[in-house]
């Protein structure tokens, strides 16, 4: 076979594979930072409501009522133990609403991921991006989210930041969700959505290790080896460790944790993506 | 045949879906630079796949496929580059403004941004769509919607084009203005490999046509090359109770001037060289055999002709 030159374009130089991919991941990276930022009135109510609620409810009301959370710690150690589970919750749910639901009306409703496939850039980094942006829109939120945490409660919540961890865990962590979010949007399709949050999305919040360090759990011993299969455990614990002195899940199992997780949700959402772009 | 202004070629093509169904078997296809190329067969072809599987979408069972010399099951991202996509379905960012859906459409094909922006707005410009810039994609109508998509399809200077049933679902008028589109296109030098179960299509905007089905390629060539080997210079359609079809068909081959008389869905098409006083012979013949006619009409032979040639059915089942 012999070959042929293209015709000589004038305006977009024939790039590399590898240059025409870089050029076009960020391109996508920013058009969704454009859409963001076309919906931040819907973004904001999303995305602080839920938070402001679960701190307001739990480390406000109930402390001012004289209906105490938290155990033998009391309320000022529960308002602690909260910082870290709602940032994480805050990360999670973004993974998922700006990943995962996008995503299925794409596959499903207007097919438009068609046209996202063929710009210029592999398949798979094409399913990377969106992890990618998942991440962002999450440490966004984390941003959003932080000082609520901090300081809605009426008891004082005593943050002692380790700056090494929390550098490295939220990255980390925002990436994962955004994985989690990826692999999430190629399972579930319109008509199935409404079950990521009836038994995936709450299973995982409400056993997610938010409202009590995973070490509390030891005197039920078989949910807390069941709940070792839920990324968001190692995410609460991580933060726990990130900001407070509050007794946490050893870093040598948190971290590899949330690797081993990025990498599953990471493989098994570019399988999925590409299953339902290519036949 | 030199390659030099070859842009599509594949040797062989071939896809297998699961369940043994062959969509596409041993196409081989070659596309010149500048010709609307148009794929004409009734639905499940395999129209769509041979187009998927040239923009990349689709990977063939065996077989090969390039286009604009670049082999694109090896190299998907550098065939990616060359091609435009207009595909069935409306595949609008419905997140983006019309102006938008164009400008990111740049920016992904490694346009800066005052490139993209200049070629964006040159194109709504061109394809009528400047005063709809700023509105969302969901507030055009099916017409606009297409053009927006050709005009993406070509924003990044393909070296061709693939539509995939561009006017299905338009109405006439919109297609109408599709095809001056496409006209346009063409008259600039643009590469367009068109798929379309519309004869009239077919027949008024292409250059040159495959006719495909089951998979396989029937015929190729321009529409007057695939028109002249009817032999016929007319075609006389004629109807009449159903019972008495197929003796029709047999009746009237035996008409002077006949070439060939098939019984097609609920009428009888009778292929005729030499047209004058047919008519008339039709009803003599007719009346002699006691078969009763409810409707004649005449015309010139179409792809329509052709492909009942080629298949013995309709193109429009």
């Amino acid at each position: 076979m012999s070959t042929v030159s293209p015709p000589e374009s004038p305006l977009v130089p024939r790039r590399s594979p590898a240059a025409a991919s870089r050029v076009a991941f960020a391109a996508l990276l920013l058009r969704d930072a454009v859409v963001l930022r076309k919906t931040l009135r819907e973004f904001l109510p999303r995305t602080l409501l839920q938070p402001f609620l679960l701190v307001f409810v739990f480390t406000y009301v109930f402390p001012k009522i004289g209906q105490g959370v938290g155990g033998a710690g009391g309320e000022a150690a529960f308002s602690t133990i909260l910082v870290a589970g709602v940032i994480a919750l805050a990360i999670i749910f973004q993974g998922i609403q700006s990943v995962a639901l996008p995503m299925v009306q794409e596959f499903g409703y207007t097919r438009e991921i068609e046209d996202r496939v063929l710009a210029p850039l592999p398949i798979a980094l094409v399913a990377v991006e969106k992890a990618v942006w998942g991440a962002l829109a999450s440490l966004f939120s984390a941003l959003l989210v932080f000082p609520i945490a901090a300081f809605v409660p009426a008891t004082p919540v005593d943050l002692q930041v380790n700056w090494l961890v929390l550098c490295t865990l939220t990255p980390l962590c925002c990436y994962m969700c955004g994985a989690l979010g990826l692999f999430f949007g190629t399972r579930f399709d319109p008509r199935t959505v409404p079950l990521l949050f009836g038994i995936v999305v709450i299973p995982i919040t409400f056993l997610g290790a938010i409202y009590y360090p995973w070490q509390a759990l030891e005197p039920i011993r078989w949910l807390q080896i069941l709940v070792l299969a839920n990324p968001l455990v190692y995410m609460c614990e991580g933060f726990r460790a990130a900001l407070t002195d509050s007794p946490h899940m050893s870093l040598w199992v948190v971290y590899p944790a949330l690797v081993g997780f990025s990498a599953l949700f990471t493989w098994q959402g570019i399988k999925g993506f590409a299953r339902r772009v290519v036949s | 045949m030199t390659v030099v202004d070859e842009v599509i070629r594949t040797e062989a093509l071939t896809k297998d879906y699961p369940g043994g169904i062959r969509a596409v078997d041993g196409l081989d296809l070659s596309v010149r630079s500048g010709e609307i190329f148009g794929l004409l067969g009734p639905n499940g072809a395999g129209k769509t796949t041979t187009a998927g599987m040239l923009t990349t979408r689709v990977v063939p069972t065996s077989g090969s496929a390039w286009v604009a010399g670049i082999d694109v099951v090896a190299h998907p991202v550098a065939a990616k580059q060359v091609i435009g996509v207009v595909p069935q379905t409306n595949t609008l960012d419905r997140s983006l403004s019309v102006f938008e859906n164009l400008y990111f459409h740049g920016r992904f094909f490694g346009m800066n941004a005052r490139t993209a922006r200049a070629e964006a707005d040159r194109r709504l410009e061109q394809f009528r769509l400047t005063d709809r810039a700023t509105q969302p994609v969901a507030a055009l109508s099916g017409g606009m919607a297409q053009r927006l998509m050709v005009a993406r399809a070509i924003l990044h200077r393909p070296a061709t084009i693939f539509l995939d049933e561009p006017t299905a679902g338009l109405d006439p008028q919109s297609r109408l203005a599709l095809w001056e589109v496409l006209g346009e296109l063409h008259a600039e030098g643009q590469t367009i490999l068109l798929t379309t179960h519309y004869m009239e299509e077919a027949d008024q905007l292409c250059d040159r046509l495959a006719i495909i089905d089951h998979g396989r390629l029937l015929a190729l060539g321009s529409p007057e090359e695939l028109k002249a080997t009817t032999g016929a210079d007319t075609i006389v359609t004629v109807v009449a109770r159903p019972d008495a079809l197929d003796r029709l068909a047999g009746v009237l081959a035996g008409v002077a001037g006949v070439q060939q008389a098939v019984r097609v869905d609920e009428q009888v098409v009778a292929q005729v060289e030499g047209a004058d006083g047919i008519v008339p012979r039709v009803f003599t013949a007719a009346e002699a055999a006691g078969i009763a006619i409810t409707d004649v009409s005449v015309a010139e032979p179409s792809l329509e002709t052709v492909f009942i040639n080629l298949t013995g059915k309709d193109l429009r089942e």
